[in-house]
């Protein structure tokens, strides 16, 4: 049975829930089960946010539980860090390298791990680093950040290009629809 | 084709296909969205009532009326509007009434775990549990199908992982289902002690009739696989088992109260060892040990937060997953916290360099009790702020209430805080309500309330005015302030909080996240002019970090609201851009 297990992880207001809609339509194009699962309420105000995408023949549990994420998207260094008991061994590990301090370190009562990739790298093979803000800026809105990554982690599914755009289309408002396919293309060709 | 789908637009879904007519509802994580998609649908009326209560008693009216009716809520909701519900159970329905009440293990966003089933069994009214997106779509009709059938409100419980988990749904027609005559019938529908007796006669003999069709009704029933090891369960929990369990037998139980008392004991002599897996209370479990059915579940699993199939594989087969890194690294958690621009910050920011003791209430602004704003001293339910400050005041004195001020948002308020504000009045308190007024009801993720001036539709309809309300209940002290102006809302907390007579403050200034909120632009620090006081670190915003040798902003989470430069006393903030940007 062939199933892919898509873990993304990030801070609240980073636009997950986007994502998640994005990988939910491409899913549901490739014919097989699909479930998402996402929390809603007080973690989208700046916590910590993960989402589970599960495609397969028969998906029973919505979750994706340690060891088990074929592909861990992570939005920010600090929440890679936390989330990744969670990635198979060969998974594919994708990092947006932004770091957005969260309160505990802004008040000095934490301290932001230092080398947070390369420790990663040091036990996974699979790791890809993507500088999406700067890419996103590129495109013209900081806002997309996820269709950046959700480029980065198309290349790495067997599923083809056209039914990325295609979900993308179909999700995104039609007044940034170009802006989105261009973050897409720019995350595509990493 | 089939379509993917939140647990909650397919509870929507299935309240259209079932040809409703009324929902009521307010929000509550994770129910909201149960309403919000009903609203899309024009084929049904719908609503966001002041709270729960009111909700379920408009969806009690619709009913009585002949109309298919439904209300949404959260668990903590259904305790709000247990009231209607405990004697609806007596009345019973004309059209079918569906009450969804989605519970939060984990307490993802609610401030306890309380189990509905057991609010349902003390009501004496039937409980659905989906477990998946299209079991939410066709339980939501069947439930409706159940409530006419035996004449009684029906619950359909939901948890987080069912309500926030999409799934794909076949989609199916709106039955087209005629408002059913209404008929005066006092017997029914007036609870007075003499005709109550009778109806509770008619709930026992009810219950009994149901247990009956637990028993057949195929939305419980039994998957036989390997015998050694059986599982009973329900809801969220039926798919963590399956994944844990694979081909042992189950036992899936779609109705969980009354509880299929021949099935389970059909179920239990065909199997060697009963395990049975729910979440929160040992509601099933209980049930079969009454039953002398020897099965083993919370001796194993805990009675606390969500499962998992991980969890389950390793309490009860003995399995631990294997830790796959040799990462050891402490990782600082990352609570939530109030957004960039928020208005809250002014607040609670003049209230901590006040030192006043704070009782707060249910949104966003509960997040002014974390470092640093650290200002808030007690939040336990919906209006709780306002009797509470009141409670403070009549057992430590007088003087208390002077260094004391209840913190509320105006949905909350309207909610249940008005009550305790007259209570304050009649029973001459001397104590200092704030009203957060943001214009949005804005943790469940922007809904309009009363204070907003439009419908669910969007609409625009009458608003109430905050002010001319807290006057006509008595207070004769109200005052409207902008969180964002910190020198004037001080010296109005500080007249206010002295005052010898009851008092509110409306801090008034919209939600950041509405879409007409436009700030000036990302602030940057002028390093030659800051002195790292860190004066504007006490304002708790994500944009701005303290890097060891300088303070800076973060450009991709200011916003601009310019709120650190009201603290900043060395003008070290400027704009990314000059002034005109």
């Amino acid at each position: 049975m062939r199933s892919t297990s898509i873990m993304i992880v990030g801070v609240g207001g980073q636009g997950t829930l986007l994502t998640s809609r994005i990988l939910g339509t491409v899913g549901i194009s490739t014919g097989t089960d699909v479930k998402v699962s996402e929390v809603h309420g007080m973690s989208q105000r700046g916590g910590s946010v993960v989402t589970y995408v599960k495609m397969g023949d028969k998906v029973h549990s919505p979750i994706i539980e340690k060891g088990e994420a074929d592909i861990l998207l992570c939005f920010e260094e600090l929440e890679a860090l936390r989330w990744i008991d969670y990635a198979k061994k060969d998974a594919s590990i994708i990092i947006n390298t932004q770091r957005i301090d969260p309160m505990p370190v802004i008040t000095g009562k934490a301290k932001y791990p230092e080398n947070i990739v390369e420790k990663i790298k040091a036990d996974y093979p699979n790791v890809v680093t993507v500088p999406a803000l700067e890419l996103a800026e590129a495109c013209g809105s900081i806002k997309a950040v996820n269709v950046v990554m959700i480029g980065v982690l198309a290349k790495r599914t067997d599923i083809a290009e056209e039914t990325w755009l295609d979900a993308i289309r179909k999700t995104v408002k039609p007044q940034f629809v170009d802006l989105n396919i261009e973050a897409f293309k720019k995350g595509y060709s990493l | 084709m089939k379509q993917l789908m939140l647990g909650n637009e397919a509870i929507a879904r299935g309240v259209y296909e079932a040809g409703a007519k009324v929902a009521s509802a307010y929000p509550g994580t994770p129910s909201t969205e149960i309403t919000e998609y009903i609203a899309e649908y024009d084929e049904i009326y719908s609503e966001w009532a002041p709270n729960e209560k009111v909700a379920l008693e408009v969806a009690i009216g619709a009913s009585v009326g002949g109309a298919r009716a439904t209300c949404a809520m959260k668990h903590v909701g259904l305790n709000v509007a247990a009231d209607p519900l405990f004697t609806a159970a007596y009345t019973g329905v004309n059209g079918g009434l569906v009450i969804f009440v989605a519970d939060d293990p984990g307490m993802h966003s609610s401030q306890n775990e309380q189990d509905t089933r057991l609010i349902a069994r003390a009501a004496k009214v039937p409980v659905l549990e989906p477990s998946d997106s299209q079991e939410c779509k066709d339980f939501t009709r069947k439930a409706f199908e159940i409530s006419e059938q035996f004449d009684t409100p029906i619950i359909v419980r939901l948890t987080t992982r069912v309500a926030h988990s999409q799934g794909l749904v076949e989609l199916g027609e709106r039955e087209d289902i005629p408002l059913k005559p209404y008929a005066k019938d006092p017997g029914k529908y007036v609870m007075m002690p003499a005709m109550a007796r009778k109806r509770h006669v008619v709930v026992e003999e009810r219950l009994e009739k149901l247990t009956e069709y637990s028993n057949e009704t195929p939305l419980n029933h039994i998957e036989w696989g390997d015998r050694k090891i059986g599982v009973i369960t329900s809801g969220i929990a039926y798919q963590y088992a399956k994944e844990a369990f694979g081909n042992a037998s189950f036992l899936k139980l779609g109705m969980v109260y009354p509880l299929p008392e021949k099935l389970i004991r059909e179920f239990a002599a065909g199997v060697e060892t009963i395990y049975v897996i729910e979440e929160l209370e040992p509601f099933i479990e209980d049930h079969c040990l009454k039953m002398g059915i020897p099965v083993k579940g919370k001796a194993l699993l805990p009675l606390i937060g969500e499962y998992n199939a991980n969890l389950i594989r390793e309490r009860i087969l003995g399995q631990k997953a294997e830790k796959l890194n040799n990462i050891e690294e402490e990782v600082p958690v990352r609570p939530p916290v109030m957004c960039p621009g928020c208005p809250h910050r002014g607040l609670f920011y003049v209230l901590k360099k006040l030192k006043l003791t704070v009782t707060g209430d249910i949104g966003c602004y509960t997040l002014g009790t974390l470092a640093p704003l650290e200002s808030m001293d007690t939040c336990v339910c919906m209006g709780a702020s306002v009797g509470m400050a009141h409670g403070m005041e009549k057992a430590m004195g007088r003087d208390a209430a002077r260094k004391t001020v209840a913190v509320i948002g105006d949905s909350t308020f309207i909610h249940s805080g008005i009550t305790g504000l007259i209570g304050i009045v009649y029973n001459k308190g001397t104590s200092t309500v704030v009203i957060l007024d943001n214009s949005i009801t804005g943790m469940t993720g922007h809904q309009h309330n009363p204070t907003t001036g439009f419908t669910i539709k969007g609409e625009p309809t009458r608003q109430v005015d905050l002010v001319k309300l807290c006057q006509a209940v008595g207070v004769d002290r109200v005052r409207v302030c902008d969180p964002f102006d910190l020198e004037t809302l001080e010296k109005v907390i500080k007249e206010e909080v002295a005052a010898d007579e009851p008092s509110v403050v409306i801090a008034q200034r919209p939600c950041a996240l509405l879409k007409h909120v436009k700030f000036n632009g990302a602030l940057r620090i002028d390093r030659e002019k800051c002195t790292r006081c860190k004066m504007c670190m006490r304002l708790g915003c994500p944009a701005i970090v303290d890097r060891g040798t300088h303070v800076e902003v973060n450009p991709a989470l200011c916003v601009g609201c310019d709120l650190c430069t009201k603290v900043c006393r060395f003008n070290a903030f400027e704009r990314v851009g000059g002034d005109h940007a």
